[in-house]
């Protein structure tokens, strides 16, 4: 295996809506500062890897407009998945491995003010049995999130605690969105907004973009004095059907967890895809943590939750605390689906 | 895998209908919505790279060859030369011309990259690439933000382009 780091991370600052601009105009600052902060050359850059889906804009082929946002000139190797663009970093890190390149860039986007999102997440579903149904993602949510709470083990309140731990986090991140001092009390005090979820159990709705420069070996040197070097990479996916998986589990992160090593050694922090409240809870059973681990100190996706890119914000942030020597060894998951039902999880370590 | 007695002798779904409708707000950006308010004042604004020096329209706010924003508003004429066109010989629904009728790409002066347009006011058998052509717009109580202000584009009668002048435009 090739060393493969994240040696730079950008991000937009994260939006309810940013009404006057397409996702060129969104995208375009975060590429050029991903690339301009570590001095890369756009040529230099061997294989473009981006998330989206055109669900979100409404727009057919969107990420090919996207494209005119990056310079595909002369013509440039790129691909595209139509998932959270922490899977585009796998692909990206795949292609690094076959060793025909040096340098990756990966970005992931959405604008998902243009629509109503828990509406649009229902055409992800089953095309025959579910999505005929449009059950949105809160409900869906609420579903997994009930049948966590009866089989006992985590509580409301503690669902409660840990909105108000990320809110408070996330006063420290200049790019979150939603941020403040809240009280597990008054949040408690709230009515249900889908029972047993209330508002602060919901990630908020947001637009906005990331994108992340791999390297490789010598390259990645290159372009830090101490990259975050990608030890475990592994994604894992449950069956579509809701009916067929024990929604209290989350056995592909459980098991992407254990391929990618998370538990061979101790872990700092981890930055944890979990855009509700209880699948924090999920992810962290699922991944093994103790108690002892930091858990998203960026605010995570309670803070702000771009669609297609806050997986790889995850990645990004839990880097750039590697980068800065704030740890020695941090892992970071992305979560898509319903219910979570596709996880990856990144293993990310200093020298 | 046993049989549910219910379901026995019951005809076999093969086939569902599954309406989906999903309702968006679509922001065309920064650039394109400066084109759309130029338009409804009958002028065509394009964008100019800093990077490259290529004059976009209509213009999405990037500059697709080096990947930088373009910042730089430049009014482009409404007159320019075909490059390249098709004539039209095939009918279909919700047709709008009668056929034959001409479609083209028009370098506009001062843009460097083509417009699509109908090319009218000459038999179709006579359209060529250099054409020299000047759009024909709606009536001045009926421009919009919208490029259908633009109804198609007609000879100006000045002699043809030379070819090296477009060439990298075919």
């Amino acid at each position: 295996m090739r060393d493969v780091a994240v040696v730079s991370f950008a991000q937009s600052k994260h939006e309810r809506a940013l009404p006057g601009i397409n996702e060129v105009e969104m995208l375009m600052p975060v590429v050029g500062q991903v690339r301009d902060q570590i001095g890369l050359d756009k040529n230099r850059v061997g294989f473009t890897c981006s998330g989206s889906t055109d669900y979100l804009a409404g727009q057919a082929f969107s990420f090919v407009m996207t494209l005119d946002g990056i310079g595909a000139w002369p013509p440039i190797s790129e691909s595209h998945v139509e998932m959270d663009a922490a899977w585009a970093l796998y692909e990206a890190w795949v292609k690094l491995q076959m060793g025909e390149i040096d340098i990756a860039m990966v970005y992931g986007y959405s604008k998902t003010s243009p629509g109503d999102l828990p509406d649009v997440l229902t055409r992800q579903l089953d095309p025959y049995v579910y999505a005929p149904l449009w059950p949105d993602s809160i409900s869906l949510a609420a579903l997994q999130a009930q049948a966590v709470l009866d089989e006992g083990g985590t509580s409301e309140r503690e669902w409660a605690e840990i909105a108000a731990r990320s809110r408070a986090s996330a006063k420290n991140n200049p790019n979150a969105q939603l941020t403040g001092d809240f009280d597990p009390e008054a949040i408690l005090a709230e009515e249900y907004l889908v029972a047993p979820l209330r508002k602060h159990d919901c990630p908020p709705i947001t637009d906005g973009a990331a994108a992340i420069i791999l390297a490789a070996d010598d390259a990645a040197r290159e372009f830090s004095k101490r990259p975050a070097w990608i030890r475990g990479l592994e994604h894992r996916i449950d069956p579509q059907s809701l009916g067929v998986r024990n929604l209290t589990r989350v056995v592909s992160l459980e098991q992407a967890g254990e391929a990618a090593g998370v538990s061979k050694d101790k872990i700092d922090f981890a930055e944890l895809h979990a855009p509700f409240t209880y699948q924090e809870v999920l992810a962290k059973r699922a991944l093994g943590l103790s108690d002892e681990v930091s858990i998203n100190p960026s605010g995570g996706a309670l803070a702000a939750n771009p669609m297609m890119a806050a997986g790889l914000v995850r990645i990004g942030e839990a880097a750039d605390r590697i980068i800065a020597g704030e740890g020695d060894r941090a892992v970071a998951s992305a979560t898509q689906g319903a219910c979570m039902q596709q996880n990856l999880v990144c293993v990310l370590e200093g020298e | 895998m046993g049989k549910i007695k219910a379901l026995e002798g019951v005809e076999p779904v093969t086939m569902i209908d599954t309406p989906a409708r999903l309702d968006y707000t679509f922001t065309a950006g920064r650039a394109t919505s400066r084109f759309l308010k130029g338009l409804e004042q009958k002028k065509l604004l394009g964008e100019r790279s800093a990077a490259t020096g290529k004059v976009y329209l209509p213009p999405r706010g990037a500059d697709p060859v080096a990947g930088v924003p373009t910042e730089e508003q430049v009014e482009v004429a409404d007159y320019g030369v075909v490059t390249s066109f098709c004539v039209v010989n095939v009918k279909f629904y919700g047709q709008a011309m009668e056929c034959p009728y001409v479609c083209a790409l028009v370098v506009l002066d001062g843009a460097d990259i083509a417009t699509f347009g109908l090319i009218q006011e000459i038999p179709y058998e006579e359209v060529r690439p250099g054409l020299r052509v000047e759009a024909v717009w709606v009536d001045d109580s009926e421009l919009g933000t919208t490029l259908e202000n633009i109804k198609y584009f007609r000879p100006t009668g000045e002699p043809d382009a030379p070819a090296e002048s477009y060439k990298e435009h075919v």
